[in-house]
């Protein structure tokens, strides 16, 4: 590791990111004084410090790889491990997820197409290897990396997308895998969970040079809790009447706890967003004027939509409070365990939902539709995540049955092909007129 | 300020508008073709039955795809709505509807007060749709008023395994091309058909007594046997079948 490229990526992880980042705020001050409102509802003041950590974290990693160790992981893997290795962690879903918003995602999916990746993959996969192939990014340049770092917790795509990277970049791949729990969580399969997680420690310290820690894996570990609790509570006060934030504010704000979990800046974030939740609920303010109806959301979201919908649910008084995406990622991480980060961490990241059954989903669908006082269910059937999607008509049905009012909708969270914005709208337009 | 309200339906084969007095008796109809410039088109079609019927200041409300296009709607509401409250309109009980329009094919639960209590309907393919026969028949030079006849009188269905209209046009051809009987060719289609619609409607088969059947396609007898056959049950075709969107838009209180 050259000690030029750890300045660089020093200097931009602790003075260029955060001074863009306020760049971004006296624009938008500026744009204010000149009288430019934006419509819709209220932004919240968290997002500013959301938008200056993010830019800090792709602009540091553009210098990442020479300074520091780089490592590309799933979502679901457990990350907390990586952090006493001082690695620069990047996320291909979260940064698909950025292609898709800025609608860049189909034009690099594209390029995946025409290499020979099938249309059926995951857009997220697509994207993610047709940036590979091109090196084109919105965020300037990705790391290289030194290891790539997968968990079967979301999907089995994972490990052929995974594979592909390690042929195109010849990079090691570690998989992590996570029996799916059919039933009741399964100790043996924990355990042998914990004994791959041990494994990845091991190679962790080899690429970094760095020897296991387990006081400081511990210390993570309660970070990662605590953000993970604060992350709770953020999504708990949409349960207030009318909420004062909605999924779609959730959708956008779920990117510290997934990217930098583990990580003092992610804690502090939360805090501040909770903060500004309380503030906003004891003086009353709703994210949506007139909140007649309260729908939980099941499923990514369609990111290239997220504005329309949104806009569109809420001139009828519609507001998504709850999403099964964004709750994923406070349902198990409070069981971490800085006393016992390995086994800990087994359980969170064998028991997410969607590596569960059937039995599960529903029961959490109808908890969180009970607890949140929503009044019906929307089930974006996403043509990208298969194992996500399957299993939504039956849950419709059970849900209907509860008294639910409940409309699968076909989409996509990045491949705009795969949607069809006139016919979505007026599933979404028949859907809000069944509750009148 | 006439009691007459005027409701169009901007369907993606066919514009239909009704006219209806304060009792909700159908006044005057018109149905043509969907022309590419939907919104003259609506505002033409109006015009002609506000002519006929002397509906002059009558609100409209229009529906279908086209219906954020029509001028001076006093209310735009969806297709799905609109069905219900018109078949509510027309028969007064609940129960499933099944519309069987030209790119779409719509099963629509009708509440005990006509109200939506769940609907489904075909995504991004015309497979179950008007269109399918639209395709198809002319292949078989099969008039659409003689359907039922080669419907009934086929001595079994020659199987049409694909639902696409696509594909089944092709897999026609090939049918054809091994001498199978047109009559034969007729009643699998229709019978892929009525499996399409019953796989559409699914579980909401389950919660209704009986099974209703609107949209341009409710005309063709064939269809209506075949569904019938598929359900073993009959199915009852509402009256004005082609009508019911829009008669459910002119009633929609304005």
């Amino acid at each position: 590791m050259s000690l030029i490229r750890r300045l660089q990526y020093e200097a931009a992880d602790r003075l260029a990111g955060p001074m863009l980042g306020r760049y971004g705020r006296l624009r938008a001050l500026a744009r204010r004084s000149r009288g430019k409102r934006r419509a819709g509802p209220p932004q919240l003041q968290s997002t500013r410090k959301l938008k200056e950590l993010l830019t800090t974290h792709y602009l540091a990693g553009r210098y990442a790889d020479g300074a520091v160790p780089v490592a590309w992981v799933t979502s679901g893997f457990p990350v907390e491990i990586l952090r006493p290795f001082g690695f620069h962690v990047v996320y291909p879903e979260n940064h698909a997820a950025l292609c898709a918003v800025q609608r860049q995602g189909v034009q690099l999916a594209q390029v995946a197409e025409q290499w020979g990746v099938p249309r059926d993959t995951c857009a997220y996969a697509r994207c993610d290897i047709g940036s590979t192939l091109a090196q084109m990014t919105p965020v300037g340049r990705i790391p290289r990396p030194d290891v790539l770092l997968a968990c079967t917790n979301i999907c089995q795509t994972v490990v052929y997308w995974y594979r592909t990277l390690a042929s195109l970049l010849n990079v090691p791949l570690f998989v992590i895998d996570t029996p799916y729990q059919y039933g009741e969580p399964d100790a043996h399969a924990e355990r042998f969970v914990a004994r791959q997680i041990e494994e990845a420690i091991a190679l962790c310290a080899r690429i970094s040079g760095v020897e296991r820690d387990d006081g400081a894996l511990g210390l993570v570990a309660r970070e990662a809790k605590q953000a993970s609790e604060l992350w709770g509570e953020c999504l708990a006060y949409a349960k207030r009447k009318p909420a004062p934030w909605s999924g779609f504010d959730q959708f956008i704000h779920i990117g510290p706890i997934v990217t930098l979990r583990g990580l003092p800046e992610c804690t502090a974030y939360y805090r501040m967003l909770r903060d500004e939740l309380s503030e906003r609920a004891r003086l009353g303010i709703a994210v949506v004027e007139n909140e007649k109806h309260r729908l939980v959301w099941d499923n990514l979201p369609v990111w290239f939509e997220l504005r329309e919908m949104s806009q569109l649910l809420a001139r009828e008084g519609f507001n998504i409070v709850v999403t099964t995406y964004t709750n994923g990622w406070a349902e198990t991480a409070p069981m971490f365990d800085e006393h016992d980060p390995i086994g800990s961490a087994a359980r969170v990241y064998s028991r997410v939902f969607i590596n569960r059954g059937m039995g599960h989903r529903t029961a959490l669908l109808r908890s969180l539709a009970k607890e949140w006082g929503c009044d019906g269910v929307l089930l974006h059937s996403n043509r990208s995540c298969k194992p996500y999607s399957v299993g939504q008509l039956d849950l419709a049905s059970q849900l209907t049955r509860d008294g639910l009012r409940t409309l699968v909708l076909d989409g996509d969270h990045l491949d705009s092909r795969s949607y069809s914005k006139e016919q979505a709208e007026g599933r979404l337009s028949a859907f809000m007129e069944s509750f009148a | 300020m006439s009691a007459l309200r005027i409701g169009i339906d901007l369907g993606s084969t066919t514009t239909k508008a009704v006219v209806l007095d304060a009792s909700g008796k159908i006044v005057a109809t018109a149905l043509e073709r969907s022309e590419p410039r939907a919104g003259d088109q609506a505002q033409r079609m109006i015009a002609e039955l506000v002519r006929k019927t002397g509906a002059e200041g009558a609100p409209v409300i229009a529906t279908g795809y086209g219906r954020k296009l029509v001028p001076g709607a006093s209310k735009v509401v969806t297709e799905i709505t609109c069905h219900a409250r018109g078949v509510f309109a027309q028969l007064g009980r609940a129960g499933l509807l099944i519309d069987m329009g030209g790119q779409d094919t719509k099963a629509i639960l009708v509440d005990g007060t006509g109200r939506v209590a769940d609907f489904a309907m075909n995504d991004k393919c015309a497979a179950g749709t008007g269109r399918f026969l639209e395709v198809i028949l002319p292949r078989l030079q099969a008039p659409w008023d003689k359907l039922r006849g080669m419907y009934q009188s086929a001595p079994e269905a020659v199987q049409v395994s694909s639902t696409c209209t696509v594909f089944a046009e092709s897999e026609v051809i090939s049918l054809l091309a091994n001498g199978q009987a047109v009559e034969g060719i007729v009643r699998g289609l229709h019978d892929a058909l009525a499996e399409r619609v019953v796989a559409l409607a699914g579980r909401m088969l389950e919660m209704s007594k009986e099974v209703m059947l609107s949209g341009g396609v409710a005309n063709n007898g064939a269809m209506v046997d075949a569904l019938g056959a598929r359900l073993g049950a009959p199915v009852t075709v509402v009256p004005e079948p082609s009508h019911v969107g829009a008669i459910g838009a002119a009633l929609t209180p304005p």
